[in-house]
């Protein structure tokens, strides 16, 4: 196990804990008993305390000692927290708040606790709960209010509680004061672990660790007792300066009566009207959590009437010049306004969303009322953004938008839902999230920022359901440029998302763009392909793809392996057809039919290598003659050769010309040196197999749509089209098969390599050409006279 | 991993600077101090047109025995600095890119901020957060 760092309070309380649980007195707990009660009172659900039970080691070890169960405290406080359970995060978390354990039985220190139950937890465990804590650090955190006499102290700690939840600091440590009377009272009223916040309050802002962690039981109650004061409130009248006009004190006081009565005796009386008062106010979006920076309804309301008033549009945005002479209003220091607005402009625009806004404002009341500011944002307050939610965002938003109360509990980290955020939202989610779907756009952030902000979300752990408020609410204002990468990755983080099957149709608009262009280029060579008239008769060797054995067999297999590849892949780089193409090209291809010998001239284009390939790729060899003639002086003899050549070769069969084109393609660039004499070897090579020929086809059918005229396509279609039918019935033997596709492999590389010399010999031709182009203008003095 | 990061203003004073073994301060602002030198001579030294983030990285300022100076400018001359231990396995010039590429998205964070008067010094939790996970974690 890591080292585990405690602080003061956190030592004192879990040794107590210990203690409490230890009572064989044999400093080892073992995992039962007072340990599964303590456990359990934490109201964790139970994967979770099985999680925590293993990561502290306890499993390994079979019981719990001393630093197990320190550390299983420690995550337990973690849990509630709402932050992930990591090893890590034992050290790492600062100012957590102290374990909670809900505990039925009261004592009269208890009693404080019980007063600020939430609401929602119903066994109110009256401030013993809170004496409990309390007590071990003794640390009162000495409120405003002297601490009232143990005796008093339910209303007294009752009101602490309030005012400090109204003063500063009052989230984490929520006013101590009352417990340190409390405390003498008894020694294990720690034990009465005030009542659980259920499922702990997921968000609670990180508690300052100052002396009273333990008070951050207090906090809730304080926090909804702070809420319910908002909420009683109505926000201050707006246009009043000092918005922030929350009456602490009045508020607290007036439950307290109400909690007075109840508060002495045992938990459930403390109960009191007053919390139960407060829940209603409060109203708590999700069963059972009560979360300090929720925002109630009547708190949104006003959020978004002044949102209104600087900014009319409550789909835009405010701008940051704006926010801030907002917020300066508020008479914060400019430092914590710096903070709040790191906190709150989540997507990091300089401008604030109506989301954006409320957190902010509701950070700022909240200061103003003495809460400090969280390190990071609670999840309540955060803004919803479709776009970088993730799948467990997605169903939980969902579930959000259903029930609104509901804790959609996809993590035990993750606050029940943004209650508050989606009471506002759920008319809008639903909506919003089709929508934001369908806008493409919504991204109003850079790609960077997207990142960042994915980081961010990450870094909180928290899954909040991000309606895309910027999403939402202005898509025309986003940046055309950020649209493609932000919708992008907003669609890629939307497809998870259940309820974002638009999404998926959204994210399939880009795909299919990209796939449509990419498809582009190549449909009109498929459908050349398949357009062309059927090819000759024989099949050309030169398509040797696997399945034909025979041919394979027939014509050097590796040869013909190579050659279709290297056909194949002649044809790939589509050179641009040679100053002849069209001529040179029926001309290549006849060439290239004629596999044998027929031309020597042109077909040294091909190196040697095509030698050992098959007969088929009579272009080939007809290079390789090429090749080995090829001087720059016999390209120009060869052009011209070609140049006759094609003309003879497109009268030729169109078989051979069909055939030659498919090999030919890679030709058709050094067809210019390819002659015709090679196209008139027409149907050479034997029939490819019939795979390799379409394969082959279609390779040349690329390079040769470039640079032949329909004819050829025509041919080529043909021959396509017979071909495919003809090597089906050959080759199945897998073996030969596989052997086939290796010289295949083969011959590809071999052809690759070809190629590029014969686009190197193409270059130089083209120069030569050039050359003597000049040369032949000055040579032929005003012939165009 | 570093040991020392620093932001400097365009006017050459610092706005952020923090190194990680606390005491030792006044070495470490010293070596920033003398580092900004070799900044401002590989700036003029690109000189021209500088848009490319290439020309923003500006590697290894200078290396001593004990660590090792990287610097980074924007294009609005604020620049970063990076000291690094030598003793740490030596970082990839990737890392180190990678590093200065969060700094300066964090500072535009922290700039776009309209309570932070450019020019002041950065007091951005954010800020501090980030520069905080870069540094040399001990223990």
């Amino acid at each position: 196990m890591e080292s585990l760092t405690l602080s003061d309070v956190e030592q004192k309380y879990y040794s107590d804990l210990f203690a409490y649980c230890d009572t064989d007195n044999t400093k080892k707990v073992a995992s039962n008993g007072r340990v599964l009660d303590l456990f359990r009172a934490a109201q964790l659900p139970s994967e979770v305390v099985l999680q925590i039970t293993e990561l502290c080691g306890a499993t390994r070890l079979g019981h719990f000692g001393r630093s197990q169960f320190y550390i299983a405290l420690k995550l337990i406080a973690i849990a509630q927290s709402g932050l992930p359970l990591r090893v890590e995060s034992l050290n790492s978390v600062k100012d957590l708040p102290l374990p909670r354990f809900v505990v039925g039985k009261n004592e009269a220190e208890a009693r404080h606790a019980a007063l600020y139950q939430d609401t929602d937890s119903q066994g109110l465990y009256p401030a013993s709960a809170a004496a409990v804590m309390p007590r071990p650090p003794g640390r009162g955190l000495q409120n405003k209010k002297a601490p009232p006499p143990s005796t008093s102290l339910p209303v007294h700690e009752v009101v602490q509680p309030l005012a400090a939840s109204v003063e500063p600091q009052p989230e984490p440590t929520s006013p101590v004061v009352s417990p340190d009377q409390s405390p003498p009272t008894s020694p294990p009223s720690w034990r009465k672990h005030k009542r659980q916040h259920s499922g702990g309050n997921v968000d609670r802002p990180p508690v300052v660790a100052a002396a009273g962690a333990v008070w951050t039981q207090f906090r809730e109650p304080q926090t909804v007792s702070a809420e319910g004061m908002w909420a009683s409130h109505s926000p201050p009248p707006p246009g009043q300066e000092s918005w922030v006009s929350f009456t602490a004190d009045t508020p607290p006081s007036s439950t307290l009566p109400g909690m007075h009565p109840s508060s002495v005796q045992e938990s459930t009386t403390i109960r009191t009207v007053a919390s139960a008062a407060m829940t209603n106010e409060i109203q708590r979006q999700s069963s059972g959590y009560d979360d300090p920076w929720k925002i109630t309804d009547e708190q949104r309301q006003y959020y978004i009437n002044q949102f209104k008033t600087i900014q009319p549009d409550l789909t835009g945005f405010i701008p940051g010049s704006a926010a801030k002479e907002f917020f300066t209003k508020s008479k914060l220091p400019i430092l914590e306004l710096s903070h709040i607005w790191e906190l709150s402009d989540f997507d990091k625009d300089g401008a604030l969303t109506l989301d954006e806004f409320c957190a902010a404002f509701h950070l700022v009341v909240a200061r103003k009322n003495g809460y400090d500011l969280p390190e990071k944002l609670p999840e309540s307050l955060m803004p919803k953004l479709i776009d970088l939610d993730d799948s467990a965002e997605v169903p939980e938003q969902t579930a959000d938008v259903g029930y609104s109360g509901s804790p959609v509990e996809v993590t035990p980290n993750k606050s029940p839902s943004m209650p508050s955020l989606n009471q506002a939202w759920q008319e809008m989610n639903p909506n919003n999230e089709d929508t934001a779907i369908v806008h493409p756009v919504p991204i109003r952030m850079t790609p960077s920022k997207i990142h960042m902000q994915e980081m961010e979300l990450k870094r909180t752990g928290s899954d909040n359901n991000h309606p895309t408020s910027p999403l939402l609410t202005k898509p025309p204002e986003l940046d055309e440029e950020a649209k493609l990468p932000a919708s992008m990755k907003f669609v890629a983080a939307n497809t998870v998302g259940e309820g974002y099957s638009s999404s998926d149709s959204f994210t399939s608009d880009p795909e299919p763009i990209t796939r449509q262009r990419s498809q582009s280029g190549t449909s009109p060579e498929p459908l050349k392909v398949v357009a062309p008239p059927p090819p000759p008769p024989r099949p050309h060797p030169t398509h040797s793809r696997s399945s034909s054995l025979d041919m394979n067999r027939t014509f050097a297999a590796t040869s013909a392996a190579g050659q279709a590849q290297a056909s194949a892949i002649a044809y790939l780089p589509a050179v641009p057809p040679r100053p002849l193409p069209t001529q040179a090209a029926p001309g290549a291809a006849a060439g290239l039919a004629t596999t044998a010998a027929a031309t020597t001239t042109a077909a040294a284009t091909t190196s040697p290598q095509q030698i050992p390939q098959q007969p088929n790729f009579a272009d080939f060899s007809q290079f390789q003659a090429f090749a080995a003639s090829e001087q720059p002086s016999s390209l120009p003899e060869v052009d011209k050769h070609s140049e006759a050549g094609p003309v003879e070769k497109a009268p030729e069969g169109a078989g051979p010309l069909r055939t030659v084109k498919s090999d030919g393609q890679v030709d058709e660039r050094a067809s210019a040196s390819v002659n015709s004499a090679k196209g008139a070897s027409g149907p050479i090579a034997p029939p490819p197999k019939p795979v390799r020929r379409r394969l082959k086809s279609e390779d040349e059918l690329r390079p040769e749509d470039e640079q032949h005229g329909p004819q050829k396509s025509n041919v080529i279609a043909a021959v396509l089209s017979t071909q495919p039918s003809i090597p089906r019935s050959v080759g199945k033997d897998k073996k030969a098969i596989q052997a086939s596709i290796r010289r295949n492999k083969e011959t590809n590389t071999v052809l690759a390599r070809l190629n590029s010399e014969l686009q190197q010999q193409l270059k130089d031709l083209l120069e030569e050409r050039i050359s003597l182009e000049v040369q032949l203008e000055q040579l032929r003095p005003f012939s165009h006279l | 991993m570093a040991v020392c990061i620093a932001v400097i203003a365009k006017e050459n004073y610092p706005l952020y600077i923090r190194s990680v073994p606390t005491q030792n301060e006044l070495k470490f602002h010293y070596t920033v101090h003398t580092s900004l030198d070799v900044v401002e001579e590989k700036i003029s030294a690109v000189g021209k047109s500088l848009g490319d983030q290439r020309e923003l990285y500006l590697g290894l300022l200078y290396p001593t025995e004990d660590y090792k100076v990287y610097g980074y400018v924007t294009n609005s001359k604020v620049k970063f600095v990076i000291v690094v231990d030598s003793s740490n396995t030596s970082l990839r010039d990737n890392e180190i890119r990678s590093m200065f590429r969060k700094l300066h998205n964090t500072f535009t964070d922290v700039m776009c901020n309209p309570f932070h008067n450019p020019g002041d010094t950065i007091q951005s939790k954010a800020f501090d957060g980030i520069v905080s996970g870069m540094m040399v974690q001990s223990g």
